[in-house]
């Protein structure tokens, strides 16, 4: 027995072909013996996987071989050169079960010799002997036995030339027993192996006889369907092994090698369009084709993608096979116009639409619904692409139209369809299959239209259900071009007005004007005239339009604008299409103008229009707003700092820019509030509000894109009527940026914001439904005023001053005549001047004129006529006036004014900002517009601080005055003079010697006086002390008086003090530590006067009048420790010279020249003398005209100027008075009643004992 | 060869996009408008697992029978990015990229 043996694969039922393969099967003894134990053989040999080791570092498999048992003939040995693989003989075996040495050596080993040398000459050493042993024949021929050893020895010997595993034992093959189990293991195991050896040999071989191939396909003559038949032989085995991978790889690198092949050499040729056929796992009919050379190109690629497409299903991998289906249709037809093979028109589509829909059957019939569901987003590129197949040869062929094709498509119809040629028997049965199809499609204008909605409306689902959005616009759109063709506008516009959308939000321009202008056709068929005048406008701006275009659009409208019509028929589109407001302007800037005033407005809108328009009117309402400040205007226009008077609106300028600006959202507008008390204007509150809240606060998911010309609709626009309109007439826009002007309203006053814009063209209104950001402007209304100012701060009184007048005329017109009226006072008379010019500028503080004033003074009044002045201008002149320094406690007489008011004295009361006091000086001006007065007031400074004192040295007495320069001007001082009032004989004699002095600022000056008398000291010296000053280096005549009052009182010396230390008794000198005496001597140096006797003293029962007198040591510097009482009463005769002597004991704490200790003598009143006393008159009047502001300013004790008197009360009068409780009291003498003659007077105090440490006390 | 360049922002609009001026503009503007939804797939994908993420490359974007549509360019892309004066989210007016596209139109793609 000989067999020729080949693996075959289980895949060899499905391939019906490989069964075909010739075997030799041949017995030449008995044929039974190989019958019999084949079946158990081929079941048992696939059984046990082997492992193949793979040459080029392939990773090593398991696989399960499989083995087609063929009888051998010598004429199906290889030849030399073959390249069939799938027929090749791997393993050559003999069969025997010869147990008799005769039979062998006659028979036997005669045939074996005639295979082994037919093997030989084909150069095949696969092969195997094997000798079945049974105990039948054993039995059988019993006589005959030979040790069976022998028999598989001769062999061995005769033909395993040093190869004994060729010659295989196989004892009892039919038997159940162990022994034959064994034997048939063994067996298996080393068919395997030398199968396993001679395929792997053999197929190394194949394939580097294929690679020599394929490297020579740069040489010519070398086929590509020659190579290809070779190496797909080599995928066929890797299939049968079911190593799809490796199959399909062969079939990839074929792939790869024929579009390199197409790319560089080119190949064609005439071929139908019967599109793939994936039914079948091997066309064989067009591998015949490509064995012969005669494939076609999409023959072959045909071929190609159907083996692919059938290991990929095999792999499991069906969604690979969707994605390269696609990608192998558009390389065909890549293909085909790269080799530029003449086709017929259409018969791409065809070959198209027919292998798209062939693969989606092929998967559909491999996967279940679930399965096609979940991964559409592999089958959708597909469907998308079967359907724009479709559509384009429903257009090739006249099918989307109204109308019926022509005769010309339906010729074009036929030769397409006899194309495709004849059904494939596979799917003539079949009722949905793409060939009926494509022939029903193409057959009707209905059935065209039902099989295209049907595809296009499955495309489009699938798109959506993976989200993919704009790949299902972009079907919708075909779908709507396709209506539009079919002259259905209606269901076109849905689809159309989608895409737009996404195409603006997106920002694609191109796209968008694009699909723009097909709902522009789409608008027009329909009749929508609004819709339709509203894409037009927003086409005729398009810049991505040629000019003719833009120019056809922009005509669309004005044609309609020009007709005739009712005023039903008016159509209000939004302006933001048309022409764009850019800029805003106001003039004045401050967009603010009192009444009457001229206010211009210039707008500047760019036509976005291709040709210029006229308009009829162009118009922009206003919203008037009462303003709630009432009339002035002014000071509120200077608190809005935010008008800067011209307005930018910022718009995006492309029609379909960046959306980027709609992500960040508007920009906050910020504007600060203030809350102000209504009474008395201040603050109560403060912040920070948003303007533009309903803007930035906006749901950002449903707003529109931000730029209008980008709405896919027109907005709703409402005309809102306002009272007030700014208005033009009859403007014609250019192309691009405009100005025009308008004049606002300024009639009343108030806040007048602008809303909207209308441009009027004919029929057409454009509406800018809100102006934003918001435009205003104010009209105020201002009452005259008047206002008094220094030229220069501070007014300095006592010296002329320039003062300002400011005159604001607001709605007043000042007429030639007019004259303001000053009431004259004593206190500030108004000096006359010779040249005093008036100014008079206008709002925008220019000046417009100038004029001498006149000024005529009588006694009450000085008239000041006015020059003619416009109304809101501005009249300026400056006066100089004098403010009379008060002298002191002068009390004039309360004074009527002219006009009736009471008058007011100036006050002085010092400022907290400056050292110098300030006087408030009050005009009152009667103005020709009002028949109230005005009330002015300056402050005037007093330059200086005046201060007087009484010095007195026993009887004789001093003045000194202290003038100190408070401001910051240098002054001379002249002329100082003091006068008694009263006392003619009294005489002052100057201690001053210069008659001109420095007084800087700052600085000040001490005069001094000494009180000559005749008779008597009065007690009481009224005093004016007067200077004449001017500003440093000023001439004589600019010298002004100075004068300040004050008054003392009782300054005659009563007492004399005079006090002494005696040291201890036998000491020289006190020394610290131990006592020693003062004695102290008050002497009285007048006899009493007439009010000293009422007020204050009490006569004795013997007649005598006393009075009494408390003294008190005091030591304030702790230099002495008093030693007993401190102080104590005297009671003292009211007679000149008399004395009274006290003595205390005082001890020194330290030693040196110590100061005395202070003594100090005061009035004791006792209890009865105090009804005595009454509420000095003077002040209860004071008090009576002074208000309680003023008091308090009286009670700062520095106030020397005005009211300094002698201090008449006592110490505590003003308890008793309050209290009405009647104690005894002590009361302070005035300065210089009581002369102190040890006054600083010191003692020299030795330490207590000689030390030799001195201490030193510096303090 | 190349014969469109479109650089998209993030919002997907275009900050760029220029094709052979003998094609028709209008088809690329709709394709590569398209081809965003793939783009938009391959990029949530792409966050979805973590380790890609350096994967600036997306592939084959939209198949079409006339072209294939790539990403690439992204290093000029970079460098006008880098310019101080570009203003991120503004249309792209760079000549240097300009010159870059030009020579990616004109050599092989």
């Amino acid at each position: 027995w000989k067999a020729l043996r080949r693996p075959l694969s289980t895949v060899k039922q499905v391939y019906s072909f490989k069964e075909k393969h010739h075997g030799d099967l041949q017995g030449a003894g008995d044929q039974s013996l190989f019958t019999s134990l084949y079946t158990s053989l081929a079941q048992q040999l696939p059984r046990e996987p082997m492992e193949w080791r793979r040459t080029y570092g392939r990773a090593p498999k398991m696989i399960h071989l499989e083995a087609n048992f063929v009888q051998f003939k010598e004429e199906l040995l290889p030849k030399e050169g073959n390249k069939a693989l799938l027929t090749f003989p791997f393993l050559h075996i003999y069969w025997t079960d010869c147990c008799d040495t005769e039979v062998y050596k006659s028979l036997v080993k005669e045939d074996m010799l005639r295979w082994q040398n037919s093997l030989r000459a084909h150069g095949s050493a696969d092969w195997v002997i094997i000798v079945v042993e049974t105990n039948d024949n054993k039995k059988k021929n019993k006589t005959n036995i030979l040790p069976r050893s022998s028999i598989v020895d001769k062999i061995r010997s005769d033909f395993c030339n040093k190869q004994n595993d060729r010659c295989v034992v196989l004892s009892d093959p039919l038997k159940d027993s162990s022994r034959s189990q064994e034997s048939w293991n063994s067996l298996l195991l080393k068919l395997r192996t030398l199968l396993l050896m001679s395929f792997t040999k053999n197929l190394g071989r194949f394939e580097d006889d294929m690679r020599t191939l394929r490297e020579k396909r740069t040489q010519p003559g070398w086929s590509f369907c020659e190579y290809f038949m070779v190496q797909e032989e080599l995928a066929f085995v890797f299939e049968m092994l079911q190593q799809f991978e490796d199959a399909l790889v062969q079939y990839d690198e074929l792939d790869a090698l024929f579009t390199q092949y197409v790319l560089n050499f080119g190949a064609g040729g005439n071929f139908g369009w019967s599109g793939l056929l994936l039914r079948r796992p091997i066309d064989m009919e067009k591998r015949d084709g490509i064995q012969r050379g005669e494939a076609s190109l999409l023959d072959l690629r045909s071929y190609l993608f159907s083996r692919q497409c059938t290991l990929l299903i095999f792999l499991q991998r069906p969604w690979e096979v969707t994605q390269r289906a696609l990608e192998l249709l558009h390389n065909c037809v890549q293909e085909l116009r790269l080799l530029e093979v003449s086709v017929l028109e259409g018969a791409l589509d065809c070959w198209v639409f027919l292998s798209c829909l062939e693969v989606l059957h092929r998967i559909e019939g491999c996967c279940d619904q679930a399965q096609l569901a979940a991964n559409c987003s592999h089958t959708v590129g597909l469907w998308a692409y079967a359907t724009d197949k479709l559509k384009s040869l429903g257009e090739l062929c006249g099918l989307v139209s109204e109308k019926e094709p022509t005769s010309e498509d339906l010729n074009r119809t036929v030769d397409l369809l006899a194309g495709l040629g004849d059904e494939r028997p596979e799917t003539v049965n079949s009722l949905q299959s793409p060939y009926k199809k494509l022939k029903e499609a193409l057959s009707s204008v209905e059935a065209f239209e039902r099989h295209y909605l049907e595809l296009s409306h499955a495309a489009m689902e699938m798109y959506r259900a993976i989200g993919r959005l704009r790949s299902a616009r972009l079907v919708g759109k075909s779908l709507a071009e396709f209506y539009m063709r079919k002259a259905d506008p209606e269901r076109a516009e849905t689809f159309l007005q989608e895409a737009l959308k996404s195409y603006v939000s997106e920002g694609w321009s191109l796209p968008v004007t694009h699909t723009r202008k097909q709902i522009a056709a789409c608008q027009k068929l329909l009749g929508r005239t609004e819709d339709y005048l509203q894409t037009s406008a927003l086409l005729a701006g398009d810049v991505n339009l040629t000019t003719e275009e833009r120019k056809h659009f922009c005509q669309e409208i004005l044609t309609f604008a020009g007709k005739s019509g009712d005023q039903s028929q008016k159509v209000t589109l939004s302006m933001g299409v048309f022409t764009q407001l850019t800029r805003l302007q106001f003039r004045p800037a401050t967009a603010s103008v009192h009444s009457g005033a001229v206010l211009q407005v210039e707008l500047t809108l760019r036509c976005l229009m291709p040709v210029s328009v006229h308009i009829q009117q162009l118009a922009a309402s206003i919203h008037f707003d009462l303003e709630r400040g009432g009339t002035n205007g002014r000071s509120k226009g200077t608190q809005r700092q935010t008008n800067p008077g011209t307005v930018e609106f910022h718009q995006s300028n492309s029609s379909a820019g960046p959306p980027s600006s709609s992500a960040a959202g508007p920009p906050l507008e910020l504007d600060e509030i203030q809350d102000r008390s209504p009474s008395d204007n201040s603050l109560n509150s403060t912040g920070v509000v948003c303007k533009n809240t309903h803007l930035v606060m906006r749901r950002h998911d449903s707003h529109s894109p931000p730029d209008t010309p980008n709405c896919v609709s027109p907005p709703a626009v409402a005309m809102k009527e306002g009272a007030q309109m700014l208005k033009v007439q009859d403007v014609t826009l250019e192309p691009g940026n405009n100005s025009i002007i308008f004049t606002a309203p300024s009639g009343q006053p108030g806040t007048y914001t602008l809303r909207q814009l209308y441009a009027t063209v004919g029929q057409v209104q454009f509406v800018l439904p809100h102006i934003y950001p918001s435009v205003q402007y104010e009209v105020y209304s201002q009452e005259p005023q008047l206002t008094v100012e220094p030229l220069s701060e501070p007014l300095l009184a006592g010296l002329p001053q320039m003062v300002k007048f400011t005159l604001l005329t607001g709605h007043y017109t000042v007429k030639k005549g007019d004259a303001l009226q000053l009431s004259n006072t004593d206190t500030m008379p108004i000096l006359p001047s010779s040249s005093c010019t008036a100014r008079i500028s206008n709002p925008a503080a220019e000046l417009v004129g100038e004029s001498v004033l006149s000024i005529q003074s009588s006694e009450k009044v000085t008239s000041i006529s006015l020059p003619p002045t416009p109304p809101y201008h501005t009249l300026e002149f400056h006066l100089e006036v004098l403010c009379l320094i008060p002298s002191g406690d002068e009390r004039p007489a309360n004074e009527r004014l002219t006009n009736g008011e009471v008058r007011h004295r100036p006050r002085s009361y010092s400022h907290p900002d400056t050292p110098m006091t300030a006087i408030d000086q009050r005009m009152s001006i009667d103005c020709p517009w009002s028949i109230y007065s005005t009330l002015l007031a300056l402050t005037f400074y007093i330059p200086f601080k005046t201060k007087h004192s009484l010095l007195s040295a026993g009887n004789r007495k001093y003045i000194q005055v202290c003038v100190q320069n408070v401001s910051d001007v240098n002054f001379t001082l002249a002329e100082v003079k003091l006068t008694e009032k009263q006392h003619a004989t009294l005489e002052l004699q100057s201690l001053n010697t210069k008659t001109q002095q420095l007084l800087c600022s700052k600085h000040s000056v001490f005069c001094l006086w000494e009180v000559r008398w005749k008779d008597d000291l009065p007690s009481c010296l009224q005093c004016v002390f007067s200077a004449d000053f001017s500003p440093l280096n000023q001439d004589i005549s600019a010298f002004k008086p100075f004068h300040y009052q004050f008054q003392f009182e009782r300054v005659t010396t009563l007492y004399s003090v005079r006090a002494d230390i005696l040291p201890p008794a036998g000491e020289q000198h006190c020394r610290s530590g131990l006592l020693c005496g003062l004695e102290v001597c008050i002497t009285r140096l007048t006899e009493p006067a007439e009010g000293e006797l009422a007020e204050d003293s009490k006569t004795d029962t013997d007649g005598l009048k006393t009075t009494k007198l408390m003294y008190e040591v005091a030591d304030s510097s702790s230099n002495w420790a008093v030693c007993g009482k401190s102080s104590g009463m005297v009671s003292m005769p009211m007679a000149a010279s008399a004395t009274h002597k006290v003595q205390i004991e005082v001890m020194p704490l330290f030693a040196g020249h110590l100061p005395f200790p202070k003594i100090k003598v005061l009035k004791y009143l006792p209890h009865t003398a105090a009804v005595a006393i009454q509420p000095d008159p003077d002040s209860c009047v004071e008090n009576d005209s002074l208000s309680l502001l003023d008091k308090a300013l009286d009670d700062q004790g520095d106030t020397a100027s005005i009211r300094s008197r002698g201090s008449v009360h006592s110490v505590g009068s003003g308890d008793q008075q309050q209290k009405g409780v009647a104690m005894p009291r002590l009361e302070p003498f005035s300065p210089g009643q009581v002369f102190n003659h040890s006054y600083t007077q010191q003692v020299l105090v030795l330490p207590a004992t000689d030390d030799h440490i001195m201490e030193v006390n510096a303090t | 060869m190349a014969v469109c360049i479109a650089v998209i922002a993030k919002e997907n609009y275009p900050l760029y996009i220029r094709s052979v001026p003998t094609q028709n503009e209008l088809k690329f503007h709709y394709t590569v408008h398209t081809s965003l939804d793939v783009v938009e797939e391959k990029i949530s994908a792409v966050g979805k697992s973590l380790g890609d993420q350096r994967e600036l490359y997306l592939g084959l974007l939209y198949p079409t029978e006339d072209y294939k549509m790539f990403r690439k360019l992204h290093n000029s892309f970079t460098d006008v990015m880098c310019n101080p004066f570009h203003n991120p989210g503004d249309p792209i007016q760079s000549k240097a990229f300009d010159g870059i596209v030009s020579g990616m139109m004109v050599q092989t793609g």
